[in-house]
């Protein structure tokens, strides 16, 4: 069975995918242990609450940082950062003060301004992810299929990290990609079927 | 675009689902997590957990609903009543709900919106505010703030307390009329296009839904992002596929299962 590491930082609410993995036939792993990520078969990294907040704590557990690092950019391990832990991986955030991040795609984190008077912040609920660029993670799932969002912040960075866009405040990146190193900024665990099949997938990978 | 969020309300008591009307009489039916299931399939786009069990004792009985609840649902659930500290959140979250739904406790301390914003994302802090038409003496605002379950008035303008909370962090307002919940006569478009208009977070309409068209007027002219509804759901009176196909004729944007 497939060990998949769930960084737990002390960010709350990562239950939710540990059980929506585990109904998915692997094994999670909730931990902050460097050494068990080290043997995990794929690593996800979840998360809710600020940026500055988030990477204040991820920080203060500077052998797991590295351990991830190593695993994903030398060891092809496969990556898959939800909503915050997505934001995370970028090289600097806004969120809380300018705060630098994991910088595994190259990228920042920005405030969502809304274009349309009718868009508010946070965005929250069912939207849109228009895929835009063909990826293992979109493997039999339609295309402009709705997901579950909910942030206030988004993610930018070089087009060809860009794997789906949702429309939404002139449209933001909703699933970014380097290689086996995936971010998505809903919420796959809280999709119903389509947020399984994406989650499928990145187990797939692992 | 995104879409209109319908949102089946569940009212807990004791760890069973029941439904006020106007919050003061109850019936009793039905198990939480089976309930949750239904909704699920039914096209739900979250669930809502009021919970209305009184006695201290039994306040850790919602743990266990959200717990089993989220093991089978995997879709967005929140949780409110009676949550007075961040561990009450803490609790909560770490039990399976995504978002967590404050009244009594932001009223009584304006700072607890804050503090529990800045401690776990805005994303998951959700303000209730039930209103009701102003009618205390001397009183000009349109619509007062009440607490304890629409029992007590507090003085506050809905309105002016719906820009505070949003100031303060609050991720989502959760807006009922007390004047109409319970009537089946519709939704407070008034109040629902006044506090949208004021704020730039998402609003959920609740209290009045009885009729498809409802939903469509409380969409349009009363600018909701989200409409909650327990009774004529929980009562099979309307299906919230009905609802959804409903609105989607009429050119509102909604989740089509």
């Amino acid at each position: 069975m497939k060990k998949i590491a769930i960084i737990d930082y002390g960010m709350c609410n990562i239950d939710s995918v540990a059980r929506a993995v585990e109904k998915l036939g692997t094994e999670p792993l909730i931990t902050d242990i460097a050494h068990e990520v080290a043997q995990a078969d794929g690593i996800i990294l979840p998360g809710v609450g600020s940026f500055a907040d988030a990477m204040q704590e991820l920080n203060a557990r500077d052998d797991l940082i590295r351990t991830i690092k190593t695993r994903v950019q030398t060891q092809d391990t496969p990556f898959l950062g939800i909503c915050l832990g997505m934001q995370l991986m970028a090289t600097t955030g806004f969120e809380g003060g300018k705060t630098s991040g994991l910088d595994l795609i190259p990228g920042t984190i920005r405030r969502l301004e809304s274009v349309l008077a009718e868009e508010r912040i946070p965005h929250v609920g069912w939207n849109e992810v228009n895929q835009v660029s063909p990826s293992a993670l979109f493997h039999d799932v339609e295309d402009k299929l709705d997901f579950y969002f909910v942030h206030s912040y988004h993610f930018q960075c070089d087009r060809q990290y860009v794997l789906a866009e949702t429309p939404y405040c002139g449209g933001f990146t909703s699933v970014v990609g380097k290689d086996l190193c995936f971010g998505v900024q809903f919420h796959p665990e809280k999709s119903l079927k389509s947020g399984a099949a994406i989650l499928t997938n990145f187990i797939s990978l692992c | 675009m995104l879409a209109k969020r319908i949102i089946p309300c569940l009212d807990v008591k004791d760890g069973r689902v029941v439904k006020g009307t106007n919050f003061l009489r109850l019936k009793d039916a039905g198990d939480p997590v089976e309930i949750a299931a239904l909704y699920d399939k039914e096209g739900a786009d979250e669930l809502t957990f009021l919970d209305i069990t009184a006695s201290h004792e039994n306040r850790n009985i919602i743990l266990d609903v959200v717990k089993k609840t989220a093991e089978q649902v995997f879709m967005p659930l929140t949780v409110g009543g009676g949550i007075r500290t961040i561990d009450d959140i803490r609790g909560l979250l770490n039990a399976g709900a995504d978002k967590v739904s404050i009244n009594t406790a932001a009223v009584k301390d304006h700072e607890f919106v804050t503090k529990a914003a800045k401690r776990f994302g805005r994303q998951c802090i959700v303000v209730a505010i039930d209103a009701k038409k102003a009618t205390t003496p001397g009183n000009t605002t349109p619509w007062e703030v009440f607490i304890h379950g629409g029992r007590t008035p507090t003085g506050l303008d809905v309105i002016q307390w719906a820009k505070e909370v949003e100031s303060r962090g609050a991720g989502e307002i959760l807006l009922t009329s007390m004047d109409f919940d319970g009537t089946k006569n519709g939704f407070d478009i008034a109040l629902n296009r006044a506090v949208s208009e004021a704020v730039d977070i998402p609003v959920i309409a609740s209290g009045g839904a009885g009729k498809l068209e409802h939903f469509y007027e409380v969409f349009t002219q009363g600018k909701a992002d989200a409409a909650l509804a327990a009774s004529i759901f929980h009562y099979k009176e309307i299906a919230i596929k009905e609802v959804k196909e409903y609105l989607a004729q009429k050119g509102i944007e909604v989740r089509i299962t």
